[in-house]
C-alpha cells in the first residue's frame, strides 16, 4: 500500500501543518512517511503546498506527480492540482471557500463546509482539521485517534484548550460522512 | 533499534554532526539550508560547543582551516553561492592536507539562481572546485537517514586520508521531513584521539606547520606526487553505491540523492510492467564508483543518467563505461525536479527507441 | 666570553630573507624575544600572512600556520575558539589585512576575538612589486600608481586604528614605528601589551607598524626610516587608539 498525497491552500491556511500531521501519523502507525513542502519564495506568493507519501514499503520518491488524494483548501489551489489527480483518486475541497466546482468524472470530489464548520467550532483556522477528520474517515488510511496524537506532537507548544479544539475539529469532519 | 524521529533532513544534518563528536560550527545563512544554522546554535550552545555566525563563507572556511589545523572536528554548511566563495579555503585545506567537513545544499544556478533542489554543483564537488590539483571526498545522501549518518563516515573519511570532505545534499533533501533513527551511540569528542599533526603549542615536543606552499624547486612536485597516491588509495578502497534490481537489467539508472529516490520510484513502475530495470546509486560521488559501472558495462546496454543540471555525472558514467554502453540523458536545470513518471517514459524511450 | 646579544629562541635558525632595511625583521625580532620573556612560546601558534612574511612560519620558532591572503584573523579566531590555552597571533600586511581581508579583521574585532594582531603598514604590496596597497599615501609613487596615488581616482588610504577603533568591540589598539632606536622600544612595549591582554583573556588587540620598504619605495634604507619619520608617520599618526584597561580602573 502507497498513498501520495498534495494538500494545497493559501500560507495560513494550515496546509504544512496537516502535511506534517500525516507524517507524525504515519510514523505512530509504524508506516514508511515522507513529507516535502514548498518553500521560500513560492510561499512568499501566498500559497502552500505539500506532498506526503504513506507506505507500507520504504517511499521511494518524495516528490508527486499523480497523488491519489488531493485536499484542496482554496479556489487557486484546485484549478492547479485537480487535473494531477491519479484516475479515481479522490479529491477534498474546501466548500466553503471554493466556489467553482471539479470537473473530472473519473475521480471521486469530496466537499466540505471545512471552514463553515471551523467557525461553528469558532476558530476558522481549525479548517485544515475538520478536512483532515473527513480524510481519515473516507481513506480508512489511517485512525482518528492516531491523528488526535499526530497533532500533539506537531503543536507541542499550544496549549490544553487548543488542542482539544483541534480534536473536537478532527471528530466533526470524521463524522461527517 | 532506537525511537524513529520524524525531522528535517537539514536537522537530521546537525544531529548527525553533534553525535558525529564534532563541536565546532562556523557559517553564513544562505537558502536552503538555513534550518542548519538556526538549529546548530541552539544546539551548540547547549552542548558547549563552538558555533560563529561569519561575515562571509570566506571567513567560515577560514575559520574551519584553523579549527582542523588545531586538530578539532569541524564543519560549515551552506548553499551553491556560499560554497563557491569557499573553493580558495577549501583548496588550501586540501593542499595543507587537513580534514574539515563542508555541507553544500545545493540550489539551483548559476550566478543567484533560485533556491528550488539542484544539483549542479557536481563538478564543483567532484573536481576539486578550486585552484590546484586536489580533488574533496564527496557523499551523496539521498534520505534523513543518510543525512543523520554522512557526517561521522565523513569525519571518518576525511581523518583517515586527511583531507576535506563534502556532503552533496540539495534543497528537497534538506526542506524534506522524514522519520530518522539515531542509529548510532553519540561520540564524545573527548574520546577521539589526539592529532599527531595538530597545532596546539610546541611544549616537550618539535614545532608543527601547517601549510600548503613550498617555493623550494621540485618540492611542491613532489608532495602532489605524494598526494595523488593518496587519491589513488581513496579510490581504490573509498568507492560507495547501492545497486537495486541490476542483476538482469537491460537498462540502468544511474542517479544520486535525490534524483536517486525519483528514479528508484520510476524503476518500480518499470518492473510492474514487466522491463528489466535497474538502479545504480552511487553514494561516493569521489571516488566516484567507477568500478561498479565499469563491470555493468560489459552486460547491460543502455544506461540512463538522471540528474538534476545540464549532465554533469553524465561524463563520469561515460567514462567508467569507457563507449561500450549507450548512455541516454534525462536533465532537469536550474531548480527543476524530475517526477518518476518522466523518468518512467525516459527509460521506455530508451529501450524503445533507443536502438 | 659571556654572550649578551643572540638570536632569541623564539627565532628559529633559518636565515631571513627580507630586504636590506626592511622592517619586517626588526618586528620578527621583537616578537621572537617576547615569545621566550612572556614564556608563551610553547603554547603559541602564529599564522603567518600572504605577502613578504609569508615565509614566517619558517620563521618563528613556534606552531605556525600559512592560511589563504587576508584570512589571518578568520584563521586565528577558529584555532583560538578550538585551543583556548593557545595563544594565537596574526601577522599581516597592509595588502593582506587592510585590502582583501577587511572584513575579516573588521569582525575579529567587532567580535573581540581574543588574539592578537601584529600590522605591518609599509605603504606598499611589497611582495608582489610594489603596486599601491591600500595604505598608499596620497601622492606616493607605487608600481600601479606611477604619477602618484591619485586621489580622485584611486581614492583615500585607510587608516585601520582609527577605523577599529569607532567599534565597540576590540580592547586595544596602538600604532606605532620602528625608524628609530625609541620607536622600536616603544613598538616592542605595545606588542608586549597585545600578547598580555590576550593571556589575561582581555580579547582583541592589535599593534599597528609603520615599517621600511626601502625596495618598494625606492630609497635607502636610511632614507627610508627618514621618510617613516617625516612623511608616513605625520599622515599616520603614532600613539593609542583604544585601550579598555583605563576604562576597567
Ligand atoms: C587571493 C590572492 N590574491 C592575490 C595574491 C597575490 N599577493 C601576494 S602578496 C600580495 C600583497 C601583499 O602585500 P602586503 O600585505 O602589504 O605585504 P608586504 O608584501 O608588503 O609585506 C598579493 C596581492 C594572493 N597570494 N592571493
Ligand atoms: S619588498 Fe619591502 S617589505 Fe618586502 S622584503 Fe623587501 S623591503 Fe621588506
Amino acid at each position: 500500500m502507497t498513498k501520495e498525497i498534495i494538500i494545497a491552500g493559501f500560507g495560513g491556511q494550515g496546509v504544512v501543518s496537516s502535511g506534517i500531521i500525516l507524517g507524525y501519523a504515519g510514523l505512530i502507525e509504524d508506516k514508511h512517511v515522507t513529507f516535502f513542502p514548498s518553500y521560500g519564495a513560492e510561499m512568499r506568493g501566498g500559497t502552500a503546498n505539500c506532498s506526503v507519501v504513506i507506505s507500507s514499503e520504504p517511499v521511494a520518491s518524495p516528490i508527486v506527480a499523480n497523488p491519489d488524494i488531493v485536499v484542496i483548501m482554496n479556489e487557486p489551489s484546485l484549478a492547479r492540482f485537480e487535473p494531477t489527480v491519479k484516475p479515481q483518486g479522490l479529491l477534498f475541497f474546501n466548500q466553503t471557500l471554493i466556489t467553482s466546482r471539479p470537473k473530472r468524472k473519473d475521480i471521486t470530489p469530496i466537499p466540505v463546509e471545512a471552514n463553515a464548520i471551523a467557525e461553528e467550532l469558532g476558530q476558522g483556522r481549525i479548517a485544515n482539521m475538520v478536512m483532515l477528520g473527513v480524510m481519515a474517515k473516507k481513506t480508512g488510511l489511517l485512525k482518528i485517534e492516531t491523528l488526535k496524537k499526530a497533532q500533539r506532537k506537531r503543536f507541542i507548544k499550544a496549549d490544553e484548550e487548543q488542542l482539544s479544539l483541534n480534536d473536537k475539529a478532527l471528530e466533526r469532519g470524521y463524522a461527517l460522512l | 533499534m532506537a525511537e524513529k524521529r520524524l525531522m528535517y533532513g537539514n536537522h537530521a544534518v546537525v544531529e548527525g554532526v553533534i553525535a558525529a563528536g564534532c563541536r565546532f560550527f562556523a557559517g553564513y545563512p544562505i537558502t536552503p539550508q538555513n534550518e542548519i544554522p538556526e538549529l546548530m546554535s541552539i544546539r551548540m550552545n547547549a552542548i558547549g560547543g563552538v558555533f560563529i555566525q561569519t561575515e562571509s563563507e570566506i571567513a567560515a572556511i577560514n575559520m574551519l582551516f584553523g579549527a582542523a589545523a588545531a586538530g578539532k572536528r569541524a564543519m560549515t554548511s551552506s548553499s551553491s553561492p556560499g560554497i563557491s566563495l569557499m573553493q580558495e579555503g577549501i583548496s588550501y585545506i586540501a593542499g595543507a592536507d587537513m580534514p574539515v567537513l563542508v555541507v553544500n545544499v545545493i540550489r539551483g544556478g548559476p550566478g543567484l539562481g533560485n533556491i528550488a533542489p539542484a544539483q549542479s554543483d557536481y563538478y564543483q564537488a567532484t573536481r576539486g572546485g578550486g585552484h590546484g590539483d586536489y580533488f574533496t571526498i564527496t557523499l551523496a545522501p539521498n534520505s534523513g537517514q543518510d543525512l543523520f549518518e554522512f557526517p561521522k563516515l565523513a569525519f571518518e573519511l576525511a581523518e583517515k586520508y586527511r583531507n576535506p570532505a563534502l556532503i552533496l545534499a540539495d534543497g528537497l533533501l534538506g526542506q524534506m521531513m522524514e522519520p530518522v533513527e539515531f542509529s548510532y551511540e553519540p561520540i564524545d569528542p573527548k574520546s577521539l584521539p589526539e592529532k599527531e599533526w595538530a597545532l596546539s603549542g610546541c611544549k616537550n615536543r618539535e614545532r608543527r606547520v601547517v601549510r600548503s606552499y613550498d617555493l623550494k624547486p621540485g618540492k611542491l612536485e613532489e608532495w602532489n606526487w605524494r598526494r595523488l597516491k593518496k587519491y589513488e588509495a581513496i579510490k581504490k578502497n573509498e568507492q560507495r553505491f547501492e545497486a537495486i534490481d541490476c542483476d538482469d537489467a537491460d537498462l540502468v539508472v544511474v542517479a544520486y540523492g535525490t534524483c536517486s529516490r525519483v528514479s528508484g520510484a520510476a524503476v518500480r513502475m518499470a518492473r510492474v510492467k514487466g522491463l528489466k530495470v535497474g538502479l545504480l546509486r552511487p553514494i561516493t560521488l569521489w571516488p566516484f564508483p567507477t568500478d561498479v559501472l565499469r563491470d555493468m558495462s560489459q552486460r547491460v546496454e543502455n544506461f540512463l543518467v538522471v540528474e538534476m543540471s545540464c549532465g554533469q555525472m553524465i561524463d563520469d558514467v561515460k567514462l567508467a563505461t569507457e563507449c561500450r554502453s549507450k548512455i541516454h540523458f534525462h536533465g532537469r536545470p536550474g531548480g527543476g525536479v524530475p517526477t518518476p513518471p518522466e523518468v518512467f517514459t525516459k527509460i521506455e524511450q530508451a529501450l524503445g527507441g533507443g536502438r | 666570553m659571556k654572550k649578551i646579544f643572540g638570536r632569541p629562541d623564539g627565532l628559529t635558525d633559518t636565515l631571513l630573507r627580507y630586504c636590506p632595511g626592511c622592517g619586517h625583521g626588526i618586528v620578527h625580532r621583537i616578537i621572537g624575544d617576547l615569545l621566550v620573556t612572556l614564556n608563551i612560546r610553547e603554547r603559541a601558534v602564529g599564522i603567518a600572512p600572504v605577502g613578504c612574511s609569508v615565509f614566517a612560519d619558517e620563521y618563528f620558532n613556534c606552531d605556525m600556520i600559512q592560511p589563504p591572503h587576508g584570512r589571518g584573523p578568520a584563521v586565528s579566531t577558529g584555532i583560538k575558539r578550538s585551543r583556548p590555552d593557545c595563544i594565537v597571533f596574526s601577522y599581516q600586511g597592509d595588502g593582506d589585512l587592510a585590502a582583501i581581508g577587511t572584513a575579516e579583521i573588521i569582525h575579529a574585532g567587532a567580535r573581540n576575538e581574543n588574539i592578537t594582531i601584529i600590522f605591518i603598514n609599509n605603504a606598499i604590496f611589497g611582495m608582489t612589486g610594489g603596486q599601491l596597497a591600500p595604505t598608499t599615501l596620497p601622492g606616493m609613487k607605487s608600481t600601479t600608481s606611477v604619477q602618484g596615488r591619485d586621489i580622485e581616482k584611486q581614492g583615500y588610504p585607510i587608516k585601520v586604528c582609527e577605523l577599529l577603533s569607532g567599534l565597540d568591540g576590540p580592547y586595544y589598539l596602538e600604532r606605532c614605528a620602528v625608524d628609530t632606536p625609541k620607536n622600536i622600544i616603544k613598538t616592542e612595549k605595545a606588542i608586549k601589551t597585545a600578547f598580555k591582554n590576550q593571556i589575561d583573556n582581555k580579547g582583541f588587540s592589535m599593534v599597528e607598524i609603520l615599517s621600511m620598504c626601502p625596495t618598494g619605495w625606492g630609497k635607502t634604507p636610511i632614507q627610508a626610516k627618514k621618510w617613516i619619520t617625516d612623511v608616513m608617520a605625520q599622515y599616520y599618526p603614532l600613539g593609542v587608539f583604544c585601550d579598555r584597561s583605563k576604562e576597567e580602573k
